[in-house]
């Protein structure tokens, strides 16, 4: 394998394990806020010791974040030097901004959340947790604005010729409100509020069917649904608002997501199947004239193929595939989150949300989905910008540190491949044994002396 | 080209750059000493509290190396594209060893098998080791310059990075951060942990005074680009003997065990070794040791004057910000470690 693909495999592969941390972090800080609020609003013990607990949990996966979020900082000079200094003059500020604006913030603000308890007030503490939740959304805001910039720059003018050539910011707000950033923005916080809700849901659902520290578990998912049902919602506006972006902005990456090659033909809408490069067509369940139904509105008007773009241009034939086949996993999984979130909203009207055994069977799984979901969808918007790093100006191909080779990053592939696998393991485990020590430390009846309470060195 | 206060934006920059890098240094300098010293702590308890130490406090002392990492993308791409690819394989070091380190800090405390945390124990510090040598490793070599070609091209190997002087200055960083580390640890600890950490405290000064006096020989008789600027400038003179003054001091507050003022001297004499080292190399930033003509500096080296405006406005908003709540973090964590519920 060359140094290209061995660095792409490495940014994937590392850019991929951090988004398992961030979405669980942003979704977990809203629901925490809830929580925090509602125990300063009752003063009941359940929500301090749910908030205390999921406190803890929050810790554990900002503290990956964050260690694995700083190598992608890093990872933009080691093995994209090219890129580094094409888009540096773009792209760096939000990065920088990222880092002065909200990862401080978050971070800052942590220490309190984690260790706070006894030195602040719960009022102070409260405004720590508004601060963490808000810190880590302002990371999404820079991070997804870099990204979207890539996917559709504005703003800039190119400067310089072949090693020299940069773009050069010619307008900030321009470059910050691009065509795409803020139905990306929008769609990427709301799928991480779903990471972040439906960790909790499972966890409470695993509580509830466990018959174990029920009051709590039942409201904490109470609250986290709420979150999930208007999360699942919004997200179907948001997804339709980002399609209808890609149309516009992106045609040959809509083209790839529907395996669409012919710029004459009305677009059909897949919900299953498989992409035939060379006949140009993809078997599968459709609905016919899908696609151009969803971006105009009528039964007749083309949408513009694979084949309007040279093949140099566009997605290889095995990227076409890849990404129809993340795409539609994404849409089937958002399609099912909202069907789960309303059903069980349905069933906490009528007052039977926790009498449904095998609704809580599912939902102690569905931690996966959106998951899965935020995975498989940003796999689709990378790969489904190729062979472009920046849509329409340069080649990934072209974005690689010239120093660079394989045998470098074959010792840096391994080395992130067995520390990762070992942290993730390592995350499972701790991660398991706080949700089976649970939201409360210590049972009333199994502690006969109350003042072994306060004994730190136990803990 | 546009100037504010007389001093134009892409030395501004550089300006902001060192600081940022000064305020890493001196901040996760004394988490990273305190992590080299861990080992030497033999009871779980006097463990648990030099953890918690810095328990609060690590993570937002680390926040500075992200901003840095994004002022030097955002305002100097050029040379953060050069050095990131031209020390990869330090960086990729240095990047595990920053994994392992946090895991370290946050695994350690959450099970109770001796196994389990003498494994952590053994990681923090080894991590906390080789991440200051490394970062002693990267100075070193943006002191003495990269073989860089008109391309920003690095044309040399990893055994040209790893050469006597940029070792010395390795260990050197290690020295100083341990003595950083040590009077941070003295200053959080009581009874049996803080009069052992007071003999620390003098060791790792003796330590440090070694490295100190052989680093200054070894630049002015080895690396005399770094000499030249003090030679055509006299009073930047004042700078070294600042830093030597500041050295002496701190050695001073030790014997009257004022160790919160000995800790000032030690952040102050930080900042002078890199402000030092800045002085020396400005304008250029990278030099290239294949042709003085392929010199990054700040000029060729920097964003347009547009982003340097944005992100000088960045700096003017965000700095002061963050430095508020630092402060406030580290005015609510005050005073000596006392272990409770929510400790590490």
């Amino acid at each position: 394998m060359n140094t290209e693909i061995l660095s792409r495999i490495q940014f994937a592969f590392t850019i991929a394990f951090h988004y398992i941390y961030p979405p669980l972090s942003i979704g977990l800080g809203v629901v925490l806020v809830i929580m925090e609020g509602m125990y300063l609003h009752t003063g009941k013990l359940i929500y301090e010791q749910m908030v205390r607990f999921w406190i803890k949990i929050f810790a554990l996966i900002f503290g990956i974040g964050v260690a694995t979020g700083i190598v992608m900082e890093f990872e933009f000079g080691t093995n994209w030097a090219v890129y580094s200094r094409y888009v540096g003059d773009v792209f760096g500020s939000a990065l920088a901004a990222e880092g002065i604006f909200a990862f401080a913030l978050e971070s800052g603000f942590l220490g309190i959340l984690l260790f706070g308890w006894n030195r602040v007030s719960p009022r102070v503490h409260f405004f720590s947790t508004i601060m963490v939740a808000l810190g880590s959304m302002f990371s999404a805001i820079w991070i997804v604005v870099a990204n979207s910039w890539q996917q559709t720059p504005a703003g800039f003018k190119i400067e310089g010729e072949g090693m020299k050539a940069r773009a050069v910011i010619t307008d900030f707000w321009k470059m910050v409100f691009n065509p795409s950033s803020m139905d990306r923005l929008s769609h990427v916080i709301i799928g991480s509020f779903l990471a972040g809700s439906f960790l909790v849901l499972s966890v409470n659902a695993y509580y509830i069917l466990r018959k174990r520290d029920l009051e709590i578990a039942q409201a904490g998912f109470k609250i986290a649904l709420l979150v999930a049902t208007v999360a699942s919602l919004l997200q179907l506006f948001t997804g339709h608002r980002s399609a209808d972006g890609v149309a516009h902005n992106q045609p040959a990456k809509l083209a790839a997501f529907e395996g669409h090659y012919d710029s004459l033909a009305i677009a059909d809408m897949y919900l299953l199947g498989w992409t035939d490069a060379k006949n140009q067509k993809v078997t599968g369940f459709k609905i016919p004239a899908g696609l151009t139904f969803l971006l105009h509105q009528d039964f007749k008007t083309p949408v513009k193929g694979l084949n309007a773009f040279p093949k140099e241009n566009r997605p290889s034939a095995r990227a076409v595939n890849f990404v129809f086949q993340t795409y539609h996993l994404m849409v089937a999984i958002g399609m099912t989150l909202i069907g789960l979130t309303l059903l069980a909203s349905f069933l906490w009207w009528r007052g039977k949300l926790f009498q449904q055994k095998w609704l809580l069977q599912i939902f102690a799984w569905s931690v996966l989905l959106p998951q899965i979901g935020n995975q498989v969808g940003w796999y689709s918007a990378e790969v489904g910008r190729q062979p472009w790093v920046v849509y329409g100006l340069l080649r990934t191909s072209d974005a690689l540190s010239q120093s660079l080779k394989a045998e470098q990053v074959w010792f840096s592939l391994i080395m992130f491949t067995l520390v990762y696998a070992l942290l993730f393991v390592l995350f499972l485990y701790l991660l398991n044994k706080k949700i089976k020590h649970g939201p409360v430390d210590f049972h009333v009846e199994e502690i006969p002396d109350n003042s072994r309470r306060d004994n730190p060195i136990l803990n | 080209m546009e100037t504010i206060l007389g001093i134009d934006l892409p030395t501004w920059w550089f300006l902001v750059l060192g600081a940022v890098l000064s305020g890493y240094a001196i901040l996760d300098g004394f988490d990273l000493g305190a992590g080299a010293l861990h080992l030497f702590f033999k009871k779980e308890e006097s463990r648990r509290i030099a953890l918690n130490a810095i328990g609060p406090v690590w993570d937002g002392n680390e926040v500075w190396l992200v901003i840095g990492g994004g002022a030097l993308f955002a305002g100097f791409p050029v040379v953060y594209a050069t050095i990131f690819s031209a020390l990869y394989e330090l960086f990729m070091v240095f990047l595990v060893m920053l994994i392992f380190r946090a895991i370290s800090i946050e695994f350690r405390s959450k099970e109770s098998m001796i196994w389990w945390r003498k494994l952590w124990d053994i990681c923090y510090c080894t991590s906390s080791v080789l991440l200051a040598l490394s970062l002693g490793l990267v100075l070193g070599n943006v002191i003495q310059g990269l073989a860089i070609d008109q391309n920003y091209t690095y044309m040399g190997t990893l055994l040209d990075l790893v050469n006597p002087y940029s070792l010395l200055i390795s260990v050197t960083t290690l020295a100083l951060f341990m003595m950083h580390g040590a009077i941070y640890l003295v200053m959080k600890t009581e009874n049996r942990l803080y009069a052992k950490l007071t003999i620390l405290v003098k060791n790792t000064t003796i330590f440090f005074v070694l490295m100190f006096s052989l680093t200054s020989v070894a630049t002015l008789l080895y690396i005399p680009h770094m000499v030249a600027r003090y030679k055509e400038v006299p009073y930047m003179f004042a700078f070294p003997v600042l830093a030597i003054l500041a050295v002496a001091n701190i050695t001073r507050q030790i014997s009257r065990r004022k160790y919160f003022f000995a800790f000032l001297s030690s952040a102050f004499v930080t900042a002078m070794l890199m402000i030092l080292v800045a002085v020396g190399l400005y304008p250029n930033i990278i030099l290239s040791t294949i042709d003085p003509t392929l010199h990054i500096t700040v000029y060729n080296g920097s964003s347009t004057e547009k982003t340097l405006k944005i992100m000088l406005t960045f700096a003017a908003i965000g700095v002061p910000l963050v430095g508020i709540y630092t402060s406030f973090v580290f005015w609510t964590f005050r005073g000596k470690v006392k272990l409770d519920e929510t400790s590490y």
